[in-house]
Order: structure tokens, then sequence, then C-alpha cells
């Protein structure tokens, strides 16, 4: 793991474009193809590739599993909440017309927060998954 | 002949379904089933996305000088199915690794060997 | 607000208080949060069931797209009651959890444990309130893999091989009925199942219709554990933790039935059943099926493995009210899935209390137990009784709706069946009863002095003779139960007469 001159250059230089990336597709998903699914895939592959590369502890120490399980968490609470936010402002459960004053704003900003919650909860899963498997056999 | 060639999507739909289906029943090894498993999943996503086709439709995205359109449902609903089962292959894997440490193989014959002679 | 949101509540609130005890740390707080989730579900559960019972049905769209264009949640009477089955054994059987789980499970999988315990019962009561077909698959798949994580949490490694052999089953069912729900949309253009059921008469007589009606019947026979795709079920019933096997055997499968009674009857119609085999095919699966359980029941050795083939044989009796298609033996199928719901949560919370205190639950190390725990040997009587339909308690009521529905239609050996059932249930119930009762020997098998044994805490008690006693009240009150199953069962069967 030393040595791997090359590798840690390229996938230093590669990392920041696969997180742009990652959210080009994210915020592009509401109207064209793209969304919260792959966005959190490509995101996390930034991160597995820099735990390939750079090792699993020094993985953990930028994120924590700790903090993973609390981002996977709040992926849910947040997709969950803009259903609630749709009942408290009159409409029925994620109906996204309510939450601006009119239709066409309520659907871009429902779709964007709840496209949001669904990348940060598959970005975080998908670290957990691996993590989980990484670790495994190790101590 | 013209009849076959015509729902060629459903052939390789059937062909895939019966390789996965089949590696599930006649492997023993348990990553290799959860891998048929995986395979036999692919094939029904594969039934949704090719009957979600229509003829000369262009992707589902509005255009102005477009007015055909293939039909965008089944593919959000097999982009709900991907994750489910993603979600059972992840699991799937977990439970083996668990079964390798507790049993020390992942081959069922042996696992049942092991379990019948407790 | 709550009244006019509540079909949707019901699914959403566990929902969301799944990944907040996922968060909480562990030890008493996630138990505690999860009972009162549970017991509010159980409620708007209730209220639920108070609104439809008058023959109302109650559609709600989610995110304000009308079906058949959007998701719509649909509430009759049927979907009512098994939501009402599934939110108060969760409500039950919570309490019972604190004990229970702090004995049999790691304390630093507490928290995860709560959480996977909430998803799986979000997606049961979702398959209970959807009214899309599709939607229906995603919830039998979140409350599917969130039991394949609860039963590999067993002490034993045996629980990890049960639970792979789940979660294979359990993934080829789900495929199979993704394919079926994959060719209806093919040839329909709708998943609402509202939509379906009209639109489906007109191309009744094609071949894919009937491809994909038996797709669907495969993947659920294999989900639900009908004869002889059950394999899985013995297993992953014994080695499972004590309060995931009173759960899932109370709802899991249940829940599988009523989707098949709806995909039958409320999609496709008596009609396609009458013109093919299934009837015929069900009435044969579902006979053999008691019996074949039954007789393994006998011989079983660990106590839990044979209340799990003693399942399957009870999800034999609702398979025959589903094969005969008539308003009886819905009623019955109906009756059933609610009174086989608290007998076997009953039955197995015993089997819990006596894992608690013996460490143990094969059956020769259950040896003179009754005067040991004399309060849960005597639930297990009571539980055993109602399982056997002795008159007087719950189980008697479906036996004999089960037999009605039989008589009408004149089928004497389905009658010989049932009673030939009962009297094998009379066996097996008797061999744990004898060895508890009788064999008061000195218990020389059993690691701990037989000395340490005494009656189970309250806090596992408490819960379990609440069951007791719903099995004794519903075998005397069937208001609730047949009250509410046969009007369902007449809306199901819709003009037939």
């Amino acid at each position: 793991m030393m040595h791997n001159l090359i590798l840690k250059v390229i996938s230093k230089f590669l990392i920041p474009l696969i997180m742009l990336f990652a959210l080009y597709v994210q915020f592009h998903g509401d109207f064209g193809p793209g969304g919260g699914f792959q966005a959190g895939v490509i995101f996390s592959a930034a991160f597995i590739l820099y735990t390939i590369v750079f090792g699993l502890d020094a993985a953990k120490k930028i994120i924590p599993p700790g903090v993973l399980k609390v981002l996977a968490s709040l992926g849910v609470l947040i997709y969950a909440g803009t259903g609630i936010a749709g009942l408290i402002l009159g409409g029925n459960y994620l109906e996204y017309g309510v939450l601006a004053s009119n239709q066409i704003a309520g659907q871009h900003i429902g779709i964007l927060v709840i496209e949001l919650g669904v990348g940060i909860t598959v970005a975080s899963v998908m670290m957990i998954i691996f993590f989980a498997f990484a670790e495994r056999g190790r101590s | 002949m013209q009849f076959i060639i015509d729902h060629y999507n459903y052939w390789l739909v059937i062909i895939l379904m019966m390789a996965g289906f089949y590696t599930v029943i006649s492997r023993s090894n348990l990553i290799k089933k959860i891998a048929g498993l995986s395979i036999f999943q692919v094939s029904v996503f594969m039934l949704y996305i090719s009957i979600g086709h229509v003829k000369d439709g262009a992707a589902p995205i509005i255009e102005s000088d477009v007015t055909v359109y293939s039909n965008p449902l089944p593919h959000v609903l097999i982009l709900t199915a991907i994750v489910v089962g993603v979600a059972t292959t992840a699991l799937g894997l977990a439970l083996v690794v668990r079964i390798k440490e507790a049993y020390g193989t992942i081959e069922e014959d042996d696992i049942h060997k092991q379990d019948q002679s407790l | 607000m709550i009244e006019s949101h509540l079909s949707l509540l019901i699914v959403v609130i566990p929902l969301i208080a799944a990944p907040v005890v996922a968060v909480l740390p562990n030890g008493r707080a996630p138990w505690l949060f999860s009972t009162l989730v549970t017991w509010s579900v159980f409620y708007l559960a209730i209220l639920q069931l108070a609104n439809v019972s008058t023959g109302g049905v109650v559609s709600y769209e989610l995110g304000g797209w009308a079906p058949p264009w959007g998701i719509e949640y649909r509430i009759d009477s049927v979907n009512a009651l098994v939501a009402l089955i599934v939110s108060g054994i969760a409500a039950i059987s919570l309490p019972y959890a604190l004990t229970s789980v702090a004995k049999e499970i790691p304390e630093k999988q507490t928290s995860l444990f709560y959480a996977a315990f909430l998803l799986c019962l979000t997606g049961l009561l979702g398959i209970t309130q959807t009214g899309d077909i599709f939607n229906l698959f995603v919830f039998l798949e979140i409350s599917s893999l969130s039991s394949y994580a609860l039963i590999s949490l067993g002490r034993q490694r045996q629980a990890l091989t049960a639970s792979y052999q789940y979660l294979i089953m359990g993934t080829i069912g789900a495929t199979f009925f993704l394919i079926g729900v994959g060719l209806l949309y093919a040839m329909t253009g709708t998943l609402n199942m509202q939509d379906l059921s009209q639109r489906l008469p007109e191309i009744f007589e094609h071949r894919t219709i009937h491809t994909a009606f038996a797709f669907i019947m495969v993947g659920f026979a294999l989900k639900l554990a009908m004869f002889p795709l059950h394999l899985w079920l013995p297993n992953a019933y014994t080695y499972a933790p004590s309060i995931v096997t009173i759960f899932l055997a109370a709802t899991a499968t249940k829940v599988a039935v009523y989707v098949m009674i709806r995909v039958i009857f409320g999609v496709f119609s008596l009609h396609l059943i009458e013109s093919t085999p299934t009837d015929e095919l069900f009435l044969l699966l579902g006979m053999a099926g008691v019996i074949a359980a039954s007789i393994s029941a006998i011989y079983q050795t660990n106590a839990k493995r044979l209340f799990a083939y003693s399942s399957v044989a009870q999800i034999g009796y609702m398979v025959l009210g589903i094969g005969f298609g008539s308003v009886l033996g819905l009623t019955a199928s109906f009756v059933h899935i609610f009174n086989h719901a608290i007998m076997k949560a009953a039955l197995f919370m015993a089997l819990g209390a006596i894992l608690y205190r013996t460490g143990s639950n094969q059956v020769k190390d259950m040896r003179g137990l009754a005067h040991k725990m004399p309060w849960t040997f005597a639930a297990f009587v009571i539980g055993g009784l109602s399982l056997i339909g002795v008159p007087g308690t719950a189980g008697f009521i479906s036996k004999w709706y089960l037999v009605l529905a039989a008589l009408e239609q004149q089928s004497w050996i389905v009658v010989a069946v049932i009673l030939t059932g009962s009297l094998l249930a009379v066996a097996y119930v008797w061999k744990l009863v004898e060895i508890m009762y009788f064999n008061s020997g000195p218990n020389a098998s059993s690691k701990t002095s037989s000395e340490d044994i005494k009656e189970a805490p309250l806090s596992l008690l408490l819960p379990l003779w609440l069951l007791v006693i719903a099995n004794i009240y519903f075998g005397f009150d069937t208001s609730l139960t047949v009250g509410i199953a046969e009007p369902a069962a007449t809306m199901l069967l819709g003009d037939k007469p």
C-alpha cells in the first residue's frame, strides 16, 4: 500500500470529479435522467475508491461509521418529513404542490428535497455495506 | 420464425431467467446461489423495461419536436425493484459471511453434515 | 386531520419511527419508543376499523395523484381487520419483548433490532393498506428483508442457514409475483387493483393472464408457506429469537394469506378460479398440508419446531377456505387468520417463557415444568385447546365455519380431513402436556439444575395471559371476528349468489 504512488495521485484527482458528477446527477434529476439512487451510488463509489486505495482506517477517519448510521436515518427522515410537511400544509402525504405558492414550484421543491433524502440514504447505506464487508475478519 | 425474431426480448428474458433459476436450484455453493438469484431478478427487470418500449418512441423527456414517447413507468418501477434486489443481495452475502464464520464453509452439503452431526 | 389521513398514518408512523430507533442508544430507550409507536398504531388501526366496519370504503390518494395513475390506499373492512391483527399482535408482543430480548439478543444490537422490527411492521401494515399491486410488492419486500435480518439474530448458528434458506425462497416467491405483475401490466396498462379488476374480465381468456395468475399464485404460495412450498418455515420459526417467532408466526403468513385472497377475489375473480383447476388444486393442497404437516408435528423433538409444523397445517385450513370460493369458506379463512394469530402468538409466548427460564425448547427438557411454571403451563394448555378447536375457544369458531363451508358443498372428505387434523392436533398438544404435567421425574438431561426454574416473570406472563383471555373471549363473542369477516367475504365475492 505504501508505494502505489500512481494510484494515489490518480485517485486523488478522480475522486472530486466523481463527487461532482454525483452532485450533477443528483440535482439534474428533476428535469432529466438522474436522481437520488444513481447519485448516491456514484457518490459512495468515490468513497469506496478512496477506501480501496488509502485503506479502511483512513476512510473511517474521514467519515466514522457512527456518522454514516445517522446520515442513513436522516435521509429517510428527510423523505418521510417532506411527506409529513405536505400533510401539515393541507395536502395529502407526499403532495408536493402545497409546498410552495404555486403547483409547479412546489413540484420542483418537493422532488429536489425527496431526492436529496434518497441520495443521502443511498450513499451512506452503500458505504455502510462496503465497510461492513471490508471490516469482516480483520480483528 | 418471424414470431421468434419479433419477440426476441422475451426469449432473452426466458433464457436469463432459466439460467439464473437453475443456478439457484442446482449449485450448493451459497455465493453462486446468490449470483443465480441476482441473474433471475435481472431477467425480470429486463422483461419490464422491454415492455415499456414504444415503437419509434423517444426517451421520455419532453422535447418540442417529439410526439411519441416510451413508457417511463416500467423504468421507475424497476428502479425500485433494483433497489430491492441490491438490498436482497447485500443481505444474502452478509448472511453468507456469517455462515462462513460459523461453519467454516459455504458449501451447502458440508453445512448440512455439520448440523446433523450435532 | 388525523381522521382523514388515518390509512396513511398507520404505515408512515412506524416507517418514520424505524430510522429514529436505529440511532437511539442501545438499552431501554429503543424499546420504550417502539412500544409507544406500536400502541399508537394499534389505536389508529382500531379507529380505522370502526370507520369502515359498516361497509364503507376509504380511499387515500398518495401525493394527491388520483388513481389509477397514483398510488391509492384503499381500505375496506378486510384490510382494516388484517391491519388490526398485525398492529394488535405487535402491540401485545412488544411489552413481552423487553425481558425476552434482553435475554436473547446482544445488548449492542438492541436499537437495530427494534428498527428492523418496526420496518417489518411497516411492511406488513403497508401490504394491508395499499390498493396498488406494485406498491404491494415493495411493502412485501420491506417486510421480508427485515424478517430475514430478524431471524438471523437467533442464538444458534442454524439461525443463519434458516434465514439464508428463507431469503432464497422468499426472493424467488417475490420475483415470481413481480413477473406476474409485469405480465398484468403489459396486458392492461394499470397497476391499481380496483382498475385491474375492471379491465381484466374482457381479456380473461388470454393466455398471458393465465400465466400471470399462475406466477402470482406460486409466488404467494412460497411466501405463505403453503404445502408443499413450506420448507423454509419450520427452520425459520425454530431458530429465530422467541419474540421474532411470536411476531412472524402470528402476522407474516397471515398477511400473505390475506394478499392471496385479495388478489384472487379482488383482482382476478371467482370466474377465473372456476374456469381453471385452481379451486380443486387449493382444496387438494390444503388437505395435504393439514394432514402431512400435522403428522410431521407429532414427530418433532423441538417444541418450537412442532408448532412451526402446526402453523403449516393451520395455513392448510385457510387455503381450504379459499378453495371453497364461497362466502362461508372465505369467512372461515378470515376468522381463522384472526384466531390463529392470537392462538399461535399465545403458544409461542408460552414457549418463549419456558426458553427464558430453562434455556431450551427441546421437548425432553420440558419434563415436569407444569409444577414449576403453573401459570405458563395453564396458558399453554388453553392455547393448545384453542389450536385443537375445543368449543369455548377461538379455534372452535374458525373450525366450525370451515366445516359449515365444507358441508354446504357436501365435500365429506374435507370434513373428514378437518376432523382428522384436529385429532392430530390433540396428539401433538397432548405430547407436550403429558411431558410437562405427568412426567415429573428429575430433570437429568437439562444443564440448569431444576431448582433454579421458577415461574416466568410478570412481564412475560401478562402479555401471554392477555392473549389467552382473548382466545377464550373470541370463542364466545364473535361479533368482531365473524361479524366483520362475513360481510367482508360477501363483498369480495361480489355479485356471486
